[in-house]
Order: structure tokens, then sequence, then C-alpha cells
């Protein structure tokens, strides 16, 4: 890949990102899903990098997805969005960085907007204190935890035990990247990269050794569509996009998806098995499907964090075929143990799909 | 220009969203609901720029402005900067406020969703929870989420979840002092209104459909609307 022409476009689309003392909030989507994914996060901002990052017991949903699909209005969200700011100045910080990519571009959305039309703004503050009796003031900086993760990626790498090298060829592994739409589509400076060019996942990528795959979909939508998925009768909308990708990137034969957005990590995961259980079919060429991994997941595997501890036995498309490439060691016995150890059986396997356990 | 216009053009987002749309398409060719739906966001930019009420109406009574997936690639590639994803958002919203959107078929199904996810918000502080993520209403989810929420208690803790518990963390319960607030937010801002517009045109739609409305997930009418899809219509032709 010729990186000479994108490189130029990506340095016209940087970001100032704060060093330390992070406000975080989380994604109802990745705690629901991937809540290991949420917590390798702060495990490598806090025991690997040595940041303060602070969460708020107090902090809700944004209330994003409810938004994009028209059951909160848009000065209901405004105001939450508000409360949340509060408790972060509250709590003494000043940079904001939510785990969720809807959310983010929710917080954008609506920084644009006050700045825009500050009566809005205006409005937001009377409805906050009115029914909250707080004040609320924006963001110092605000920041995806991705892009944390992309400003620290030299440091990650410099620790960590293991590269996107191929143990067995010592070619670098072949990694796909998948932007949430709402990271930069919506505001291109927002974003490292911008919209077109995105380097917050190929940065991590190259970092680590491995090679960033270019392909013809590469920016396609994942298809959650929000009410596309969320009504059964809509699906087909939302496995339709996903397929697509698959079968775009397919021909490359990539070894791995890394995506920023909980939910595009999620349609990434379950729609290959979907796709496997009404088709018949995996894009890989041995039944395995294509792992699909979160930008934090894969900085905790590179660094060598227990992958079970880590919850990567909630992809429904296995992890395993990228640990035994790479090399990485782990016990199939200990998958699928509870907390303390205990017996808890296995899933089912799936028809269609191979599943290690 | 008429009254269903001057609502439309006091949303700020459609003032965002349209900035003399030049029809090139150029939306279309890169929409994910384009690719499956009867549907082209360049008609939706060319039809509101008529400032016609009786072709607005038509709009908000119809299927056509529920196709959008609100991912937004129409914002990005649009060479006058316009935003179709957000004229539609302008659009859904006055379709509520009508109570127009009970008259189509994906408009209908704003009840389903009021009762998933905005319930879910203010009863629980989240928009989607863990306890709501069954493989009866999300079959996707796989064999491998059933052994999860079969064994939530031993398992969860391992992945660093805090589930149901006090404090920070993944899954947490969130205080009921927060959640009064995100409900007083709801009251003050208009969103309970706007819950309570949903559940009151769909229960007049309901019972002219003969379907019983109830309360909750299993009601006939969020059955038929969580279920009904008219592929022969909606699909691309």
């Amino acid at each position: 890949m010729k990186l000479e022409g994108k490189r130029k476009i990506w340095n016209e689309y940087q970001k100032e990102i704060a060093d330390d003392k992070y406000f975080y909030v989380r994604s109802c989507i990745r705690q629901a899903v991937f809540p290991g994914s949420e917590n390798t996060y702060l495990r490598i901002m806090r025991d690997v990098l040595k940041k303060d990052v602070h969460e708020s017991a107090h902090h809700t949903t944004c209330t994003g997805i409810g938004y994009h699909t028209e059951v909160v209005p848009f000065e209901t969200i405004q105001t939450v969005v508000a409360r949340n700011f509060a408790l972060m100045r509250e709590a003494g910080y000043e940079n904001y960085t939510p785990s969720c990519v809807t959310s983010f571009g929710i917080y954008t959305e609506v920084l644009d907007t006050w700045h825009h039309f500050p009566e809005e703004r205006k409005r937001t503050a009377e409805y906050l204190k009115k029914a909250t009796q707080r004040d609320f003031q924006e963001p110092g900086n605000m920041a995806h935890t991705s892009d944390i993760i992309y400003k620290f990626r030299h440091q990650i790498a410099e620790k960590s035990k293991y590269k996107l090298i191929n143990k067995a060829t010592g070619l670098p592994l072949k990694v796909v990247d998948h932007i949430g739409c709402h990271y930069a589509k919506m505001f291109p400076a927002k974003g490292i990269g911008g919209a077109e060019h995105p380097h917050v996942l190929a940065g991590l990528i190259e970092a680590f050794g491995g090679e960033v795959i270019d392909y013809p979909e590469r920016r396609h939508c994942c298809g959650f569509g929000f009410r596309q998925y969320f009504i059964k009768a809509n699906r087909g909308y939302s496995i339709a996009a996903s397929k697509k990708k698959f079968e775009s990137m397919e021909p490359y034969q990539p070894d791995l998806i890394l995506t920023n957005c909980p939910g595009c990590n999620f349609f990434m995961d379950r729609w290959q098995y979907a796709l496997a259980e009404m088709e018949g079919k995996t894009y890989d060429t041995k039944g395995n499907g294509i792992p699909v991994l979160a930008y934090e997941e894969l900085a905790g595997l590179m660094l060598g964090f227990d992958p079970w501890e880590m919850g990567l036995q909630m992809h429904q498309v296995g992890i395993e075929t990228l640990m035994d490439k790479i090399g990485i060691p782990y016990n199939l016995n200990e998958k699928y143990k509870g907390a303390k150890g205990e017996d808890l059986g296995v899933p089912e396997s799936p028809r269609n799909i191979n599943f290690y356990k | 220009m008429g009254q269903l216009f001057d609502k439309l053009n006091s949303d700020v987002r459609f003032v965002e969203g349209i900035n003399g749309c030049i029809n090139c398409g150029t939306c279309t060719a890169i929409c994910p609901a384009a690719e499956v739906y009867d549907y082209q966001p360049r008609t939706i930019a060319h039809l509101v720029q008529t400032r016609d009420d009786s072709i607005i109406e038509n709009l908000l009574k119809s299927d056509t402005i529920w196709y959008c997936g609100e991912c937004m690639s129409c914002k990005t590639r649009c060479p006058r900067n316009n935003a179709p994803g957000l004229i539609i958002q302008a659009l859904r919203k006055l379709s509520i406020e009508t109570g127009l959107f009970v008259e189509s078929e994906k408009g209908r199904q704003q009840l389903a969703l009021k009762r998933m996810l905005s319930d879910t918000i203010i009863e629980t502080g989240y928009c989607v929870h863990f306890d709501h993520t069954t493989l009866d209403m999300f079959p996707e989810q796989g064999p491998m989420w059933q052994w999860v929420q079969d064994n939530r208690e031993a398992f969860l803790p391992k992945v660093g979840a805090n589930y149901k518990g006090n404090g920070p963390g993944a899954m947490r319960s969130i205080p009921q002092s927060d959640i009064d607030e995100l409900r007083n937010i709801f009251e003050v801002s208009g969103g309970l209104k706007w819950m309570e517009t949903i559940e009151e045109h769909s229960a007049k739609k309901a019972k002219e459909m003969g379907l019983e409305i109830g309360e909750g997930k299993s009601s006939e009418y969020f059955t038929e609307v969580y279920n009904r899809n008219n592929h022969a219509k909606h699909s691309r032709k």
C-alpha cells in the first residue's frame, strides 16, 4: 500500500488529545456485550500507562441509540449530555473520553450545535438546572478511547510481548480496519485522519507490526442503522451491509478485523456467525470465520493479558486462529470456567463455523 | 411555504441539513439504505426543497422516511455539505409530533422502539441492558451468548464486570437517585411527552387494526410491528 498521499491527508486531520486525567464514560452496548473490553482499556490506562482515569458511578447512557431511533428527542439528549459533562467537572476533570462511538458522535454533534445555535445551549442549561440543580461546562478536551490508545500506541507496542507477525512465516498479519460511522463521518475534523482516510486504527496496526489492508468497502457501514437492527423486521438491512463488507474483504484473506465502535465489533462478529448458519459460508478458507477485535482488546492481547480474563470468549467467532498465528499461548480448559474457577459447561457449537472449546 | 415546512425549518438539524441540494445523487450512491430499500436520500432532499406542505405530509405518512439508518455517510460525501440524514431526523420528529407515523408500516415500529429503548433508559439508565439481550429477541447472538446469559452470575466477574453491583464498572446498577435525575430530565425537556405521544397514537392505530396493544413487549400490536415486513413493498426495485 502506498502511504505517501494518505499520510499527507492524515496530517490535515490531527487533533489535540489530552495527555492524562481522563473522565471515562462507558458504552451501553460495549459493557453489555463485551464488558471485558472496557475493563481491558482501564487496565492498560491505569496499570500499564499509569494514567489517571476517573469513572463516576453516577453517569448514565447518553441516550444516543434512543435518539437515533427517534424515541428520545433532541432537547432531551442535549440535557443528558450536559448532565454527564456536569458530573465530569464536579469530579474535577475536564478531559472527556467516551467508550462508545455513537456517544462520541452525539457529543460532537451536541457541542457543534451549541456552538452554532447558542439558544440551544441556553435552553439546555435551563432544563438541566430545573431537572437536577446542576450546572455544566463543555469539556476542555474530548477524545474517543480509541484516540487515546492511538496516542499511546508506540508506548504500548514497546511494552508488548507480541506483534502482529505470523510466527510461522515471519510476515506481517493482514488486518482490515473498520471505523464506526459516527467517529468521523459527521465531523471529519474530529477524527484522526478524517473520514476518508482515518488513521486511528491503521496507526495501531502499524505500531504492532501488522499490514493494513485497503479494500473496496472499507468505509461502508457495518449495518447497525439503529432501528434497522433493533426491529427484527428490518434486520435484513443490517446483515446485508455486513455481508457486503465481508464479500469485499474476502479476496484479501485478512487475519483480523479491527474495530473502534462497540456496535461494529458486535456486528462484524455476530453477522459472520449468522451468515454461516444461514448460508453455510465463512469468509476465510478454513471455516473459522475472521476474528474481530476492538482496539483495546488487540492492545491487551499484544501486551500479554489473559484472553479469557479479557472476555474474548464472548466473541462468537473464535479468536484462537489469530492467537495461533501469532504464537500466543492459551488454555482452552480455562475458557469457560467461572470467576472462581468453577466448571460452567460449554456453549453449544454452531453448525457451520468452527468453535473452540 | 406552509405550516409543516415552517415546523421543519424550526428544527436546527433541518437548517444544518440542507443547503441547496444540486441533485447530484452522491448521497444515494453511498447510502446503505439505498442498497436494500426502495429509497433515495437524493429524493428526500429534492422533495423538502419544494417547501410544499402536501408533499411533506405525504413524506410524514410514508415508509420512506423510516428507511434511513442514520449512519450519516451522506454527510461526508455531499459536495454541498448537506446531510440528508439530518433532514430525515427532522422529518421523523414531525411525523411523531403530528401522529402521522402510525400511517406507515415502518413508522408504526416506533411503539416497539419506545418500549425497547426509552422505557429501558428511564428504568435502568442504559439504552441497552444485558438482561434484555435475549436470544428470542436477538437470535444472531448465537449459542455462546445463551451460555453467557445462563452463567451470568458466575462468569461476568471473571471479565471484570460489576453486574448489578454498586459503584462504578460495567453493567453496574445505576443508583436510583441518578435514575430519578434522568427521569426529571425527560420530564422537563419533553422526553416523557414524546414517549406518551408515541403510545397514544399507537393505541388509536392498534384499535383501528383490531390488535391489543397492552404493555411491554408481548402484546399483539408490539409483535405485529416488531415482525411485520412487507418485503415486496420495501425492497429495492
